[in-house]
């Protein structure tokens, strides 16, 4: 039988080229009609370290990034040294035989060792050899019988039309690695079925950017973070053709007060950060809550706690996100399971934010937001819902901005509408904007007043709840276990499942593209049935497991938590769905 | 032709909160005045302030108003003068406000050239928590949180940072002479930039050093001295003067003025595709978007 998919895998030092030869045969494999998911672990540094980046692709839909690859590709000696072990039964280690090592006695059964000089074939082209990762590349290709015409395309992508000799120089080095494993026992004969129709190829950040532009988001604020930034030099690039003012600030506090204020003038706005810099929004989390002001927050986590480990992923900022501000007020959190959520709940996010007239919180993690990965069909025709405006129809006579209705969502102005001018603020306020925190708290009408005002608030949630999507059960509805699973675990937890059938384990998945407000009521029917539960979350505490038990009085019996820096892999969710079933 | 708008069109319902002889109350006349005088829509004015005595003062307007955090006024402002540059976005708020907590906000608006412009009601001290020292606070002075030895830190130079931050209109105000002061905002919010008025405005309940008296002796115009706003070696030997050198004679009036100086939104690319605020929502070609992927 031939293989459905292969894992590639290259190695070397920060600023070897490492992630950007990846990109591009990441690039060559979705352009030959693959799914593609890729997974990048790097430190936060900018010159050596040890950094690699793993390729999965195949011809049917993947869920994780790959265990064992069948092409390990080491520019440096550290490479072999971690990973030689590693590669697949039957698989090949590409590496420079006039550089580096290999020690076969760490080898699998049947792993061809393939030395090429790629130093020496790279100096016949240019004299500082920097294409030796180009010509690993070529070799790469030919190893898995893909079609060279892509790889030209994939340099035209990197250094566009405007450095020809670059692409051919390029292409040229490439056909010298190719060369060599013709001469070296050829291809690996996978027998992958290649389409060769292209498959758009992009990271859950870009698909969160295209999200926004797609439901007009015209302001994103943002300091730099790892794993937000992309976010923003994506947007910067791209946004200001679609009139999206993109501003790098002075810091997160700034980014997110300007996204307030560009949403009170009436511009769909965001911001998106990491923990480190949600953690310094809250307040102002709370300001849009309390002065009715849609605003976007996208978060991307990472590992923490404090500055942690920037470069590696985690679900550890659900606390946060349900705390974030002081006091009560209305905000919802949505988890995206995959590149074309991001895209979906995103610019879900933004009609939220305006029908609500309060901040909605998209949490991603590295994970999901730096891996580029193919996506199916983005549907690019969002309609657009920017909930109550007190022009249409409304009068200007005693305009109440605040006006208590039974949704909890009063008529809103844009500055610049005459007759419905009001001042927003953060103060408790009556329903027409006076404060009523100075001079009149505490006072027989006003302890009614604020009251009153909360419960119109928080009276919103009922409404973010009918909206926001509810829980989903993934496979079989009668099932000897129910995993239970948020964001980017959905992948591998689901091809977990699917190993386990194979042993005659019935397994079915709960999810949650919505964390808060929680669909109690969905949550609940759904658990009543099932037999035992294993929560699978990458934190320690388990945050989503413990509001899911708040919320619901359900406590799912299993708990496989993860706080190592790394995704999940599949293989770990099965050994623990097997020691639960046993 | 254009109906004029009453003086009393400005003014909001709700009295002002401020202790009866707050110089609070004389930068809110001068605002009405020049906004009066300039005959702005008072729907096409957007006040933003923080938090503290003097940022309560967008409630007492009738015009747009954002009444926002401590110290986070400059950049709520930004974000409605960036989605929307028609309107005229005028900041108010106190020393804590923009010179301790917001500092970082308040040198970045600066060093951006953002139109807008910012109104700091300093009294040197923290008036609604009751008696801190401030980041105005003179050394020596004796506050609520420095008891024995009185403030051991400089005062913030508010004139002499803006200069250096890239303000293109800096001036001083009193409140002891509104006549002055509303001629200063009124040429603030018609000046191309980012213009910021430092106005000494004393807190008759907190501070009992800086009063009324104490600024009547030391006040002079600048104006009347021949001072030249276009010079700049001129404007910061001049916003050193008080402070940072002496304590005996305080200028007051337009210290720098760099006319044509480009605005922020004039440099915003985006901008051309028309204000963020009032473009149509949606995308026109995503297919065209969809092939940076391919």
């Amino acid at each position: 039988m031939s293989k459905r998919d292969f894992t590639f895998r290259i190695g070397g030092a920060a600023g070897d080229g490492v992630s950007s030869t990846a990109e591009s045969f990441a690039r060559i494999c979705s352009r030959s009609g693959l799914h593609v998911w890729t997974y990048s672990s790097y430190q936060s540094v900018i010159r050596g370290g040890h950094v690699w980046t793993q390729v999965r692709a195949g011809a049917d839909p993947l869920l994780s990034h790959g265990e064992a690859p069948e092409v390990l590709v080491a520019l440096n000696q550290a490479t072999l040294d971690v990973h030689e072990g590693g590669v697949a039964e039957g698989g090949v280690i590409l590496y420079d035989s006039e550089a580096l090592k290999v020690d076969p006695s760490k080898h699998r059964p049947r792993v061809r060792a393939l030395g090429i000089p790629l130093r020496r074939l790279a100096q016949t082209l240019s004299p500082n050899a920097v294409m030796r990762n180009t010509v690993a590349l070529g070799a790469a290709v030919r190893l898995l019988d893909l079609d060279f015409r892509h790889v030209e395309t994939a340099f035209k992508g990197i250094w566009g039309s405007k450095k020809p000799e670059v692409v051919a120089q390029n292409v040229q080095a490439a056909r010298l690695g190719a060369n060599e494993v013709q001469d070296h026992g050829g291809s690996l004969r996978l027998g992958i079925p290649y389409t060769n129709v292209p498959r758009p190829l992009m990271t859950g950040n870009e698909a969160v950017c295209l999200g926004a532009l797609a439901a007009g988001c015209k302001f994103l604020a943002q300091y730099p973070m790892t794993p937000a930034s992309s976010i923003m030099h994506w947007m910067a690039a791209h946004g200001p053709a679609h009139g999206v003012v993109v501003k790098q600030v002075e810091d997160e506090l700034a980014a997110i007060n300007m996204a307030i204020g560009a949403g009170f003038a009436g511009a769909r706005a965001m911001t998106a950060t990491s923990g480190g810099g949600f953690c310094l929004m809250v307040e102002a989390l709370g300001q849009g809550g309390m002065t009715e002001t849609p605003v976007v927050a996208v978060l991307v986590q990472r590992a923490g706690p404090s500055t942690g480990l920037p470069t590696k992923t985690e679900q550890g900022d659900l606390n946060l996100v349900l705390g974030a501000g002081q006091g009560d007020w209305p905000r919802a959190i949505l988890a995206p399971r995959t590149p074309e959520e991001c895209f979906s709940l995103t610019a879900q996010a933004f009609n939220l934010a305006e029908i609500y007239q309060t901040p909605i919180v998209v949490m991603s993690d590295l994970y999901l937001g730096e891996g580029h990965r193919t996506v199916g069909d983005l549907d690019f025709n969002v309609p657009i819902v920017r909930g109550m405006m007190a022009a249409d129809g409304g009068t200007p006579q005693g305009f109440r901005r605040y006006a208590r209705t039974a949704s909890g969502v009063s008529p809103r102005a844009f500055p610049g509408t005459k007759g419905f001018v009001f001042q927003a603020g953060t103060d408790e306020h009556t329903e027409s904007g006076e404060l009523i925190s100075d001079v009149l708290a505490g006072l027989p009408g006003s302890v009614e007043e604020r009251r009153r005002m909360m419960e119109k608030r928080m009276r919103k949630l009922d409404g973010l709840r009918k909206d926001a999507p509810g829980p989903e059960l993934w496979g079989p509805a009668d099932a000897d276990l129910t995993l239970i699973s948020w964001g980017s675990t959905h992948g591998p937890a689901r091809e977990a499942i699917l190993r386990v059938e194979g042993d005659g384990v019935k397994v079915n998945h709960l999810e949650f593209p919505t964390l808060f407000p929680l669909h109690v009521e969905d949550a609940t029917s759904l658990l009543k049935g099932a037999r035992r539960t294993l929560a699978v979350e990458g934190n320690f505490t388990g945050q989503f497991t413990r509001l899911l038990r708040a919320e619901t009085g359900i406590a799912p019996t299993h708990f496989l938590g993860k706080y190592d820096g790394e995704p999940f892999g599949a293989r770990e969710i099965a050994d623990k769905i097997h020691e639960v079933v046993r | 032709m254009k109906t004029a708008f009453e003086l009393q069109t400005y003014k909001s319902a709700v009295k002002p909160t401020w202790c009866p002889g707050c110089g609070d109350f004389a930068l809110l006349n001068a605002l009405q005045k020049a906004i009066h005088a300039l005959q702005l829509e008072p729907w096409n004015v957007v006040i933003v302030s923080g938090i503290g005595c003097s940022s309560n003062l967008p409630h007492f307007l009738s015009t747009y108003g954002f009444h926002g955090l401590h110290g986070r006024a400059v950049p709520v402002a930004s974000g409605i003068k960036l989605a929307n540059p028609d309107l005229h976005v005028i900041i108010a708020g106190g020393d804590g406000d923009g010179y301790g907590i917001g500092l970082g906000h308040t040198l970045h608006a600066m060093r951006r050239n953002l139109d807008v412009t910012y109104l700091v009601m300093n009294n040197q001290i923290y008036g609604l928590t009751t008696g801190q020292a401030s980041p105005t606070s003179e050394k020596g002075m004796k506050t609520k949180s420095t008891p024995i030895a009185g403030v051991i830190e400089n005062p913030i130079d508010p004139i002499a940072l803006a200069i250096a931050s890239g303000a293109t209109y800096v001036a001083r105000g009193f409140s002891g002479d509104v006549k002055q002061l509303a001629d200063l905002v009124q040429k603030a919010i018609e000046h191309k930039g980012f213009s910021l008025i430092d106005c000494l405005s004393p807190c008759v309940t907190y501070n009992k050093v800086n009063t009324y008296d104490f600024f009547r002796e030391r006040v002079y115009s600048l104006e009347k001295e021949g001072h030249d706003p276009s010079d700049m070696k001129a404007a910061f030997a001049r916003a050193i003067e008080w402070p940072v050198v002496q304590h005996e004679r305080i200028p007051l009036g337009l210290f720098w003025q760099a006319k044509g100086v480009p605005t922020y939104e004039d440099l915003e690319p985006a901008l051309a595709k028309g204000a963020p605020a009032k473009q149509s929502l949606g995308l026109e070609d995503p297919e065209e978007l969809l092939k940076h992927f391919l």
